[in-house]
């Protein structure tokens, strides 16, 4: 039988990985699609234009990898703890994306926003004290 | 703005849909307790042979897609946090659809997502 201590630390260690690589393939994707520009698409030879823009820009090759990094931890994490407690606990992540925009790119986060993104960590703070797995395995 | 919304709902929806399906087709897989590189992509083989993982796949691509479009329009620090919204859908499926029991607690905590999502959608400028 699993000891729960090794139980959760293994399942904070992917979840960190999730929360510093997540945030960090959002933003580089931003960036981006910053660059592309408004999509604009009214016929087919339009989408592939985007879609050439979209997939030449090495920031966007960046993004994700940093998000199929991301994804694997997810996958990983994902085979022993529930999902319902995963989605929750790697929302800090949300706020780390927040800092990302605001101090890498330059965003303008209203003070609404950063109480908003401030509240969304409480609530994963105290999804953090929940069992990480409440469903029996075979 | 309309275009927005509907970007904003597909990432929500179809994101946590996948999510439901790749978390269902690696419960099926089963616990990873090796983690070198051989074994986790005998995992990775083991998961391509679980339906539930291709539809998980399918859906996120379409989550991914949206997700670029609304960063074309949006700032990422409002796009990704609104998102978040999916908490609450992820936490009702993952009760209904994969049988898992949500204490009144990590409730508790998604209702503070929601409220934090809700603040952010309202600091838009």
């Amino acid at each position: 039988m699993k000891s729960s201590s090794g139980l959760h630390s293994k399942t904070f260690l992917l979840i960190l990985l999730m929360v510093t690589f997540g945030p960090l393939g959002n933003a580089l994707l931003s960036k981006g699609m910053k660059h592309v520009g408004t999509l604009t698409i009214r016929t087919f030879p339009d989408l592939l234009h985007i879609l050439y823009q979209v997939f030449s820009s090495g920031v966007i090759w960046l993004g994700m990898g940093s998000l199929l990094m991301f994804f694997l931890s997810y996958m990983l994490v994902l085979s022993w703890a529930d999902y319902s407690y995963v989605q929750p606990a790697s929302s800090f992540a949300y706020g780390v994306v927040a800092l990302w925009g605001h101090f890498l790119l330059h965003e303008t986060v209203t003070p609404t926003r950063w109480l908003g993104v401030l509240i969304i960590c409480v609530g994963v703070f105290v999804v953090g004290y929940t069992q990480p797995r409440t469903t029996e395995h075979n | 703005m309309f275009w927005e919304v509907v970007l904003l709902l597909l990432i929500v929806i179809a994101g946590t849909g996948g999510e439901l399906c790749i978390s269902r087709a690696m419960k099926a897989v089963g616990e990873v307790k090796d983690f070198r590189p051989v074994a986790l992509f005998r995992v990775i083989g083991r998961a391509m042979h679980v339906g539930w993982m291709w539809i998980g796949f399918l859906l996120s691509i379409v989550a991914f897609l949206a997700l670029l479009g609304a960063l074309s329009i949006e700032n990422v620090s409002f796009v990704v946090p609104v998102t978040a919204i999916s908490y609450a859908a992820g936490t009702l499926g993952g009760k209904i659809f994969l049988k898992e029991r949500v204490s009144p607690q990590r409730w508790a905590g998604v209702a503070l997502v929601c409220l934090g999502v809700t603040l952010v959608f309202i600091g838009r400028k």
